[in-house]
């Protein structure tokens, strides 16, 4: 389904998340971001763009991979986007939620 | 001669060094298989020790019971693999050259990637259940525990057997009613996963077997230290929860070999194929088993599964043929609920378990995500079906595919 995101159409599924991440630019995210109540910083697009390449390249996302990143610690991460910070930061990146698997 | 070598003598390893040595002629291939330890464990057998329905004696077998006759045994520690130039260096300086290699080396607790977790309180307050150090000591602690809070916390994605850790709190509720003293006990689940489980059903299905049994759930819960003076987790979004008892799945990591072969991921498992079980850069190598990144579970019943379709891809490979077998990342779960009762979870990459019978369609005798007595029994009786058929690379009655007969959508 379409949305209307930073005044373009944007596709996305139901939980949110960007389905065609050629869509996305910082105007988008920061729309996105302000509906999880987070307003970006420098430091925030530092880690969306670790976070695009590192999807860009099919490797998967874990909280100890970012934490290893040399971008941010985990629990600066955490400070980033709290809460869930790896749901916040795939949506807000334009990428798909990362699975869990066990 | 041709070499085919095997890194690992497991559950995985095993598996394919009788099925490879039945594949390949005597006076052709070598098969030599390479392991540090020279004690079989049966790992599904851990859960059961703190708890007294197992001891040590009932999960251990030598390694040596288990290789066929025409298998060179090697017992060593592995250095590295040097994959340009097909070599595998061991301690001491031997050089083993390989045509073809299967890497089935599993995967390690690693307690110490936990901030204070392997500190002060570690075998006295704090324990693990997947080594046999820590169940053995485990169970002792619990013989003369007088109560408390018992908290299982999951470190961090993926662990081996993942519903093992279900499994140590429906005991826990058992083991402590049976006792007369579950009131002085406060058991608490907690996980980095958004509920019990991973998939939809499973997980509200046994999320409602916590609740019932009284146990606390404490979801999206990624631990970043223990503190030992105060006795409580802290996750790294501030959150705390204190414990008498802690009961920790560490972190599980690849072995610490293939870092040093540049063969992994960042926690050391081998980038494998998810479908033909190919490592991603190296044509003549394979893996099986908890060693692989493949995204399923990391079980025996997985690496059982996975060794069919294993064998028929190496043949592929060794006759030069196309890769034909495609793994489905079947999974098979006995869950054990407490009181002689347990469940039963069968599920792949694309299908989340559902509800129904097993193996038989409408017969059963197994009942997929309900709770009934031979549910239990199919729990007991594996131990012997490991050590007899399923390590021996011998026919099961159960197809390596996940069937969709018998299911309930």
């Amino acid at each position: 389904m379409d949305k209307l995101i930073a005044g373009v159409n944007v596709s996305v599924n139901e939980e949110g998340y960007m389905t065609d991440s050629s869509q996305w630019t910082k105007e988008v995210a920061a729309a996105i971001a302000a509906e999880e109540g987070i307003e970006l910083t420098d430091k925030h697009y530092e880690l969306i763009e670790f976070v695009r390449n590192k999807v860009a390249n099919g490797e998967t996302l874990t909280i100890r991979g970012i934490g290893k990143s040399g971008v941010v610690s985990a629990k600066e991460f955490y400070g980033l986007f709290p809460g869930a910070p790896l749901k916040k930061a795939t949506k807000i990146s334009g990428v798909p939620k990362p699975t869990s698997c066990i | 001669m041709k070499k085919l070598l095997i890194l690992g003598a497991g559950t995985a390893g095993t598996m394919m060094a009788n099925k490879m040595r039945k594949q390949l002629a005597r006076d052709e291939w070598d098969i030599t298989i390479v392991d540090q330890y020279k004690t079989h464990y049966y790992q599904p057998g851990f859960l059961f020790i703190p708890f007294g329905m197992y001891t040590k004696n009932d999960v251990i077998k030598p390694k040596s019971d288990f290789f066929p006759v025409g298998v060179n045994v090697i017992y060593s520690k592995i250095d590295k693999i040097v994959a340009d130039k097909n070599q595998v260096l061991l301690d001491e300086g031997v050089v083993l050259q390989y045509d073809y290699m299967i890497i089935a080396t599993g995967t390690r607790t690693a307690p110490e990637e936990v901030d204070g977790l392997k500190g002060n309180l570690w075998y006295k307050d704090i324990f693990d259940f997947y080594t046999i150090e820590g169940a053995v000591a485990l169970a002792k602690y619990f013989k003369t525990w007088q109560g408390g809070e018992l908290v299982i916390n999951i470190a961090e994605l993926p662990y081996k057997c993942p519903v093992a850790p279900l499994e140590f709190a429906f005991f826990a509720d058992a083991f402590f009613t049976e006792r007369g003293m579950r009131d002085k006990v406060n058991i608490t689940y907690v996980t980095p996963l958004p509920g019990a489980f991973t998939k939809p059903r499973a997980t509200k299905m046994l999320g409602e077997l916590l609740e019932q049994k009284n146990i606390n759930i404490i979801p999206d819960f990624n631990i970043m230290e223990v503190n030992n003076e105060e006795k409580k987790i802290i996750d790294y979004g501030g959150k705390e929860i204190p414990f008498d008892c802690l009961v920790s799945i560490p972190t599980n990591m690849g072995d610490d070999m293939i870092e040093r072969s540049g063969l992994g991921d960042d926690m050391n498992f081998v980038l494998t194929d998810k479908f033909t079980l190919r490592q991603k850069d190296h044509e003549n190598i394979f893996v099986l088993g908890d060693a692989a990144n493949i995204p399923t579970s990391k079980a025996g019943s997985v690496a059982h599964f996975a060794a069919e379709i294993l064998e028929e891809n190496l043949m592929c490979a060794i006759e030069g043929r196309p890769l034909t077998a495609k793994f489905d990342g079947h999974a098979n779960c006995y869950i054990e609920t407490g009181y002689g009762k347990g469940t039963l979870i069968d599920f792949n990459y694309d299908t989340e378990p559902l509800p129904g019978s097993f193996p038989f369609p409408g017969l059963g005798p197994f009942g997929l995500l309900k709770v009934t007595r031979t549910n239990h029994y199919g729990k007991l009786m594996f131990r012997w079906i490991y050590w007899h058929i399923l390590l021996k690379g011998k026919e099961m009655p159960i197809d390596s595919e996940m069937q969709m007969a018998g299911k309930k959508l």
